[in-house]
């Protein structure tokens, strides 16, 4: 549909354009709303696709000696899960709900750089579509094709030559890069929106809170994913013309890749996770009618995330044999990390108390990630420990861990965010039933997969192995846990469902359906192209706040 | 449905933000110091650790002519910048042709220094370690250097046909933050390859 048609001063009474137009119109979109939308579909479809591979996997393991998958497709699946799952959904959709909340929020027509934007979309759309392709043309132009299966960080040796023929740990390779490419060009616009388009009077301390926390997210992707990029090219220099980087035989070391591989990967996480801080950070004080408790806290703890994340990496390489004064230096920059983490949870709580607080999809979603955002915390810091971490590395204890901390932390924000924002981008409301439906589903699947998942793992069942022997005690742990895949599967599915009938079906939303305090509730749902008929003006933080009581606005007391 | 923003009260503070095209170009060179960290930090990392082949101080001589041609260069398309604000657009077009020229003469020396390396010292990128980074982190900034050329040489294009006028200074000015940057790393690279390298 046209989003002038349903915001203009003009009557909608024009016939719709014919489809291939309408389509068109999309491919060629500079418009950060569109793109914001076009890039929240993508990672849909890829959660769709990721989520199918973690399902193979928990199929095979359901009991030992199963043989669902042969290992060869094993090892693809978990390598294809964790790169999709990283790079091409959680990345695309935070870059998503950036891009069409960003210049609302700020009160902006537009990104800084539209057709860096549209660019930046595209590089990345063509990066999934390259690894995928990988399905087909892996093995290169004779046989069939397959997908790289060196595990998503692509240990050296493993990625050389010898041991990776054919083409799939290139596919690997050049889909990240050139997704890494699009990743870089949508940070630099997200961080020059925000420092060059701001409304009249939003200094950066009455910027809403999921502005700064994107500023802190679009500057760590400059310095993480950067490396990566770095990395990307040395392999691909080893792979194609013969150099030595990460070539033991030629004196080359594999724990460098480790290194260069880590120093994103870690802060990847608080890329991924800072702007699932940010939805908590709008939905919470909405539904619990209050300000956000200790902004410039807020702010500064954000910041102190992104300095210390961006030194904790080789925390993940505790076991290749560092020098004890460098564990000893990971041990306690990533222990410090948790007390601005820390500081965060304790501000949505203070946010909490005493407010009113209603429990709307939104909401529950947010409220469930504040409990399992701490376990995964906790867990985190038992693995800081460097004697604890030897213990149980490459353990399905580590993977319950960082999937406590990517499903029970960044997704259940994100799917709240779908539900908090999804009035605002379609202009109808979803169904709240399907929405609650769709959260106890999903948090009985969560509990079941990934509480269950820590214990096997402490009883030495390694991460990526494709079968194990009966009566090790891993038997009943493994059922639960893929029993409660089923019911994951089922929530998302009534989700997506969800956004479908309430696309064509739902009752309309009217601009301001939550009573926000945000400037992108204050145009109308959806937002015209131009966002604003007059660029607002703000004084405050909560701008429909000062608007809506102007006996008592918030500029009174910031 | 129409939008209450329009009758917000207006701010009385003044309202001043930094531009998008420095802010950008800033964020850019950003990431680019970030690869070029990476390169340099395996290049360090892996300084005497060849099994075989050729070493660096068997082959490698400080290029300071070529150095203070590209260092140099920073300060014409600084002046020639300088020209195009002021509206003085001769030579402004005169100013940035010399440091084409300059980042020319650059290249020209690093194919020179590449072509006597292949060809009398035997070494390659698939020699030996020191070969793998000398090339790749040489290269990762001579493609800096062409590809500030190809941009610079765009406005070169359009001067030529007479579009660039002296309202366009602050763009230009955005690219030569870029060309200062390629020169910056050339001091990295310089001293890690010519000089503790060796």
């Amino acid at each position: 549909m046209s989003i002038e048609s349903v915001a203009g001063p003009i009557p909608h009474t024009a016939m719709l354009p014919p489809l291939v137009e309408q389509l068109h119109s999309w491919v060629i979109t500079v418009d950060h709303k569109r793109l914001g939308i076009l890039y929240i579909l993508y990672a849909l479809v890829f959660l769709l696709v990721g989520g199918l591979e973690a399902t193979i996997m928990r199929i095979q393991l359901i009991r030992p000696h199963n043989d669902f998958v042969s290992p060869q497709v094993f090892n693809r699946m978990f390598t294809m899960h964790g790169t999709t799952m990283i790079f091409f959904v959680v990345m695309p959709v935070m870059f998503g709900f950036a891009n069409y909340l960003i210049p609302l929020m700020i009160g902006a027509r537009d990104m800084a750089f539209p057709r860096l934007n549209a660019f930046s979309f595209w590089m990345t759309a063509f990066g999934g579509l390259l690894l995928y392709f990988s399905f087909v043309g892996g093995d290169g132009l004779y046989g069939a094709g397959s997908a790289p299966d060196v595990g998503w960080f692509a240990y050296a040796p493993l990625t050389s030559k010898t041991f990776s023929q054919g083409h799939s740990t290139d596919f690997w390779t050049l889909s990240l890069l050139i997704s890494g490419f699009g990743s870089v060009g949508t940070a630099i616009n997200i961080i020059a929106t925000i420092l060059c388009s701001r409304c009249n009077g939003m200094t950066l301390s009455k910027m809403p809170l999921l502005a700064w926390l994107n500023l802190t997210m679009g500057g760590l992707v400059i310095l993480a994913v950067s490396p990566l990029t770095a990395a990307q090219l040395m392999l691909l220099i080893d792979r194609y013309l013969g150099g030595h980087f990460f070539d033991t035989q030629a004196g080359g070391s594999a724990v460098l890749w480790m290194h260069f591989f880590w120093v994103f990967g870690h802060p990847e996480v608080y890329v991924l996770v800072i702007p699932a801080f940010a939805f908590a950070s709008e939905i919470i004080p909405v539904f619990s009618r209050k300000a956000i408790f200790g902004y410039p806290v807020m702010v500064a703890a954000t910041i102190c995330i992104g300095f210390i994340g961006m030194s904790v990496w080789a925390h993940h390489m505790f076991t290749v044999g560092m020098s004890s004064n460098a564990n000893t230096f990971f041990v306690l920059s990533t222990m410090a990390i948790a007390v601005p983490t820390g500081i965060k949870i304790f501000n949505w709580l203070a946010t909490m108390w005493g407010g009113q607080i209603h429990f709307e999809t939104p909401m529950l979603f947010c409220i469930a990630f504040l409990f399992q955002f701490l376990i995964a915390g906790l867990t985190g810091i038992m693995q800081a420990a460097a004697p604890f971490d030897w213990q149980l590395t490459a353990s399905y204890f580590v993977v319950a861990h960082f999937h406590y901390v990517i499903v029970g932390g960044i997704l259940f924000t994100l799917f709240g965010a779908f539900y908090y924002w999804f009035p605002k981008m379609s202009g109808r409301m979803y169904n709240e039933a399907l929405g609650r439906l769709h959260f106890w589903l999903f948090i009985i699947g969560f509990h079941l997969t990934f509480d269950f998942m820590h214990i096997p793992g402490v009883l030495g069942m390694p991460r990526r192995i494709y079968t194990y022997e009966p009566g090790r005690g891993w038997d009943i742990w493994n059922l639960i846990v893929t029993i409660g895949v089923f019911f994951q599967a089922a929530g998302v599915l009534i989700f997506i469902g969800n956004l479908v009938w309430s696309y064509f079906r739902g009752k309309l939303a009217g601009s301001d359906p939550w009573d926000g305090w945000t400037l992108e509730w204050s145009t109308t749902s959806p937002p015209p192209t131009y966002n604003f008929r007059a660029i607002p003006a703000v004084k405050s933080r909560r701008p429909l706040w000062d608007l809506k009581h102007p006996e008592d606005p918030d500029w009174h007391y910031e | 449905m129409s939008a209450p923003s329009a009758v917000m009260a207006q701010s009385d503070i003044r309202w001043n933000l930094p531009a998008r095209g420095p802010v950008g170009m800033y964020c850019l060179i950003a990431a680019e110091v970030a690869i070029f960290t990476i390169f340099v930090v395996a290049y360090i990392f892996y300084i005497g650790k060849s099994l075989a082949g050729p070493q660096p101080h068997d082959v490698l001589h400080p290029p300071i002519f070529l150095t203070s041609c590209l260092l140099s260069s920073s300060l014409t398309i600084h002046i020639a910048v300088r020209f195009l604000r002021g509206g003085t657009m001769m030579s402004f077009a005169l100013w940035w042709v010399l440091t084409m020229v300059l980042g020319a003469v650059f290249l020209a020396g690093t194919i020179r220094e590449w072509r006597h390396l292949i060809y009398e010292d035997g070494l390659t990128i698939q020699t030996n370690l020191f070969g793998t980074t000398y090339y790749s982190l040489v290269g990762l900034h001579a493609f800096h250097v062409i590809v500030g050329l190809l941009a610079l040489g765009t406005v070169l294009a359009f001067t030529l046909r007479g579009e660039v006028r002296k309202e366009h200074a602050e763009r230009a000015d955005v690219l030569s933050m870029y060309w200062h940057f390629v020169d910056v790393v050339w001091v990295v690279v310089f001293l890690v390859v010519y000089v503790i390298g060796r």
